[in-house]
């Protein structure tokens, strides 16, 4: 198969790639001993430059006062507090929410069942259930109420656009590029702007959740749209089939389960802010986390955390039933039962409007209060058994490879790093990545923090190493066995939407504040959606496809190596790809725990007024680093296609 | 089929029977607030001294004036942009920011000084207990050189570390480290939250550490750091950043609020311009929060009760 003749060409060509930028390393090196020291463009912290001060006293220019944001911030504002009065705030004169606990878990667990199967309905109605007993009730509404309202909005936006991105290159390459920036651009550099047009509290929250939500929903309808199989499209045109009809009858249906992943990734997003969004006075958990760790308890921390992955976790397995049920109308024994339900959903929503013990969940937050002793005293346990060990690997790992990578970065000279980035670039990628790159690290100059950009890439490539070997491993072991993927999505879940802020605590004692905790904060937060992406691509490998190279006799090894990687290629490139952009879109939290440089300098912006310029200097650098690393990997992950000569792909484009 | 059915029946029977036995929710609120009061926008800052003044002050008001608080959690740019946009009326802990003054007061006029918390503030580099204990003169400053192997990790590159906190704090360290030319490198931790972790792990496996810290704060409770004196301050020693060298002045840390709150003529005013008590008052209430664990109109309500004096003098009374 092509698997065979495919190998034989990249016998003829790898090496030669790998040989040319393995000289340029030893030629970089060479020079960094020679020339050490010069033009490094070293910028002090406190001291800024022409364009961070100009950037500083124009920041107020933008949309004071402008009707346009007044109007958005209205209508975002009502809608969260509409559904705030609904199940989570006092409203309208009564010391409750129109709707208590009981009917808001009856309507939770029916749409659950309507909309999946009975099995998430029961999830449902014991993870609402637990919630209650944590003591969260009203905060978990809140955030409830939140996401909501920002994955909605997102969703408004991002499907149609997501479909236009699918049908159009051009639409492609240019969303491409802005949901780059959406994602990478630190949500700490668009907060404190936001706030000055949307004011502070719950809109200016929703929509800084809906920024950073909305990307995935787009990236990932417009990836489930472009893969689909050309065969069909044509086999829909050539039976005569309009536009719109290939569109609604062909390309949708058959992208839906990957159309489900990405709002399942925008309801992620969205929760993975909820912490964030608290800084701006957004309702809900993300404030009992912040307070909590004011005094640094990790316990009541914990157990807030844990409350966002327990919705994160219902959300997620709802809407994958959902993804998952077939599309077909129910039959009249279901119709009726749905009939009944939505009768005595009804009923426990009148209970729960009318008495006191359906409205205030009757719990006194008891196995909150234990969920938070037992997790401080593990948290104590970890630090005192492993303290003094984890202190050790730290400084093996920064001693051995991040000091001596990170010098080599920033102790050249700008210009040769540059020339080195852009020859490494063109290497690897050709043109496609090389011209990115010059425009890239000439922009990073301009933003007057090459060095901090620099410091930033080292950790950020190495946290990236890491990230795409332990996703790939978690993604292969979760896509080729069924039981390990039931078992390890939970912990992925909790992994993607445990506010950070949550383990920042544990890490600071086991790691100190270091460079070195920052990278690992930021591999825990990125493995996950790397290791969904490629187990979603491991699976959809076609059985058939798998079983032909099972009846030869090839090994395990064998059969993920030459069949299963080389099949999942575009879903593996994604995960790499996002797996670096989740790496960055932590540099800032990293910042918190000692990782200094671009992150620090951004929360710096963020809370001094005069160093306001740089800190958005430092998110543009942080998106630029981005757009670097993201056009390089893309290009040089579509060379090694076009070397295989499975020109399936290029073909599709060509014609599109 | 007909057992579940009846089974069905016989549970909505007993929750409805349940549920009507239940106690009703009331119609009405409770009466809402006094009438000359009404409302104000209070924020609170990222740390548990302000969350006490806070705590205290909003207690008082709701009490015994009737009015109704509504706290904000926000960091202190943003609440300062709030004078502007009307979101936030009450600054009850502020530090300096002669910047944030002259944007805000005396260029935008939306918020006005109210005066001294009576609270003392003092910024520095501290130590943990054990090094002083063990390196008595490394609280006078010129002895750093001599100690600065102690403080060499992974991120100083070879000098000792001096270990910065919040990007929020206001520091020199860069030019103090220059200036006095002290063989250190500045290290920023990042938050409050690393610099206290490092502290707390300093002081039990006995590590070195020195790093900024300030006073009042609720951390000392826990661990007694101890600060080394830097070249004393003296009026206009740091009056340009790039050249001080000399420790930092002692802050008088004082309450903001917003222009229209002050010309409101609402008696809450008048107790946020008559509130102050001292460091050991806030320290008190702080600790009822962070070690105590109290929420913080539980630990309000402590104060409160002991302290009634002191809360007359700020009504008036």
């Amino acid at each position: 198969m092509t698997a065979i003749t495919s190998d034989a060409e990249i016998e003829v060509r790898r090496p030669r790639r790998s040989v040319v930028a393995g000289v340029l390393l030893v030629v970089w090196v060479a020079a960094y001993f020679l020339l050490r020291g010069i033009d490094t463009l070293a910028l002090g912290g406190q001291d800024t430059t022409a364009l961070h001060r100009w950037l500083n006293d124009h920041r107020y220019d933008l949309g004071q006062g402008n009707v346009l944001f007044g109007g958005i911030r209205i209508a975002v504002g009502n809608f969260v507090v509409l559904l705030q009065d609904l199940i989570s705030q006092p409203s309208f004169d009564r010391p409750v929410p129109v709707i208590g606990w009981l009917g808001v878990v009856a309507l939770a667990a029916y749409c659950a069942w309507a909309f999946g199967n009975w099995k998430v309905a029961v999830l449902t109605a014991a993870g609402f259930g637990f919630i209650g007993l944590q003591g969260l009730w009203q905060e978990s509404m809140d955030t409830l109420s939140l996401t909501i309202a920002a994955v909605l909005l997102s969703l408004l936006v991002a499907i149609p656009l997501g479909i236009w991105a699918g049908l159009s290159d051009r639409a492609f390459k240019v969303a491409t590029l802005v949901l780059d920036l959406m994602q990478t651009l630190p949500t700490f550099v668009y907060l404190a702007p936001l706030t000055l047009f949307f004011a502070i509290g719950p809109a200016a929250a929703t929509i800084a959740t809906l920024i950073y939500a909305a990307p995935p929903a787009v990236r990932l309808t417009a990836h489930a749209i472009r893969s689909v199989p050309p065969e069909s499209v044509e086999a829909a045109r050539s039976l005569g089939s309009t536009r719109g009809q290939t569109l609604t009858k062909v390309l949708l249906p058959m992208s839906r389960s990957t159309v489900v992943v990405g709002i399942n990734q925008t309801i992620m997003a969205a929760l993975s802010m909820v912490t964030v969004a608290a800084l701006i006075d957004a309702p809900g958990l993300g404030q009992t986390v912040l307070t909590a760790l004011r005094t640094l308890d990790v316990g009541v921390a914990f157990n807030s955390g844990l409350a966002i992955v327990v919705l994160a976790i219902v959300l997620d397995r709802v809407t994958t039933a959902a993804g998952d049920r077939p599309w077909r109308t129910a039959n009249i024994r279901r119709r009726i039962l749905l009939g009944v339900g939505a009768v005595g959903v009804l009923v426990a929503i009148w209970f729960s409007h009318t008495y006191v013990w359906a409205a205030e969940f009757p719990s006194d937050g008891v196995l909150g209060a234990r969920i938070a002793a037992i997790t401080t005293s593990v948290s104590n346990w970890v630090q005192d058994v492993f303290g003094g060990f984890t202190y050790g690997v730290r400084d093996a790992v920064t001693n051995a490879l991040l000091n001596p990578f990170e010098g080599l970065l920033t102790g050249s000279p700008w210009w040769l790093v540059a020339a080195v980035v852009v020859a490494l670039a063109a290497v690897l990628g050709g043109w496609r990545a090389a011209v990115p790159a010059a425009v890239c690290t000439g922009l990073l100059v301009a933003t007057g923090l090459w060095q901090d950009s620099m410091v930033t890439l080292a950790s950020t490539l190495i946290a990236t190493v890491v990230v795409v070997a332990a996703g790939l491993a978690l993604g292969v072991w979760a896509g080729r066995n069924h039981r390990v993927d039931v078992w390890i999505r939970p912990l992925l879940d909790a992994g993607q939407t445990m506010p950070p802020f949550v383990y920042l605590v544990p890490f600071l004692a086991l790691f100190g504040s270091s460079r070195f905790t920052a990278i690992a904060a930021a591999v825990v937060f990125a493995v996950p959606v790397t290791t969904k992406i490629v187990a979603d691509g491991i699976k959809a490998v076609p059985v058939a496809t798998v079983e032909a190279a099972n009846s030869v006799g090839s090994s395990s090894w064998q059969v993920i190596s030459k069949v299963q990687l080389p099949v999942a290629r575009r879903a593996i490139t994604l995960a790499i790809n996002q797996g670096l952009i989740y790496v960055l879109s932590m540099v800032v939290v990293g910042g918190l725990v000692g990782a200094g440089a671009l992150g620090y300098d951004v929360s710096a912006g963020f809370a001094q007024s005069d160093l306001y310029g740089k800190g958005l200097a430092a998110g543009l650098a942080i998106v630029l680093l981005g757009v670097l690393l993201d056009r390089v990997t893309q290009a040089a992950a579509r060379r090694t296609q076009n070397y295989q000569g499975s020109n399936r792909i290029r073909s599709r484009g060509d014609k599109r | 089929m007909k057992r579940l059915r009846y089974a069905g029946v016989l549970t909505a029977v007993a929750l409805a029977l349940a549920g009507c036995g239940g106690q009703k929710i009331a119609d009405d609120k409770p009466a809402a607030g006094g009438k000359d009061c009404g409302t104000f926008n209070l924020t609170v800052s990222p740390w548990v001294g302000y969350e006490a003044n806070a705590a205290v002050v909003s207690y008082v008001a709701t009490k015994d004036l009737g009015c109704k608080v509504v706290k904000k959690n926000l960091k202190e740019e943003i609440a300062w942009q709030g004078f502007a946009t009307g979101e936030v009326d009450v600054n009850l802990e502020n530090w300096g920011h002669e910047d944030l003054k002259k944007k805000y007061i005396t260029e935008d006029k939306v918020a006005v000084e109210a005066g001294s918390t009576g609270v003392k503030g003092v910024i520095g580099w501290y130590v943990p207990p054990w090094m002083a204990a063990k390196y008595p003169d490394i609280t006078d400053w010129k002895n750093l050189n001599k100690y600065a192997g102690l403080f060499k990790t992974s991120e100083s590159g070879g000098k000792g570390q001096l270990l910065d906190g919040d990007p929020s704090y206001v520091t020199n360290d860069e030019a103090l480290v220059k200036n006095l030319s002290l063989n250190y490198k500045v290290v920023q931790s990042g938050s409050e939250t690393a610099l206290i972790q490092s502290f707390r792990d300093a002081e039990k496996n006995k590590r070195p550490l020195l790093a900024y810290f300030y006073e009042p704060q609720w951390f000392f409770n826990e661990v007694k750091l101890v600060k080394v004196n830097l070249p004393k301050w003296t009026a206009g020693c740091d009056a340009v950043p790039a050249k001080v060298a000399c420790d930092y002045p002692p802050y008088d840390l004082d309450k903001i609020v917003s222009k229209k709150f002050a010309d409101s003529g609402s008696p809450a005013y008048d107790l946020v311009k008559r509130f102050k008590w001292t460091n050991e008052d806030q320290n008190a209430v702080a600790r009822m929060i962070a070690v105590d664990k109290l929420t913080p109109d539980q630990a309000a309500e402590k104060w409160v009760k002991d302290n009634q004096p002191k809360v007359n003098a700020w009504l008036g009374r």
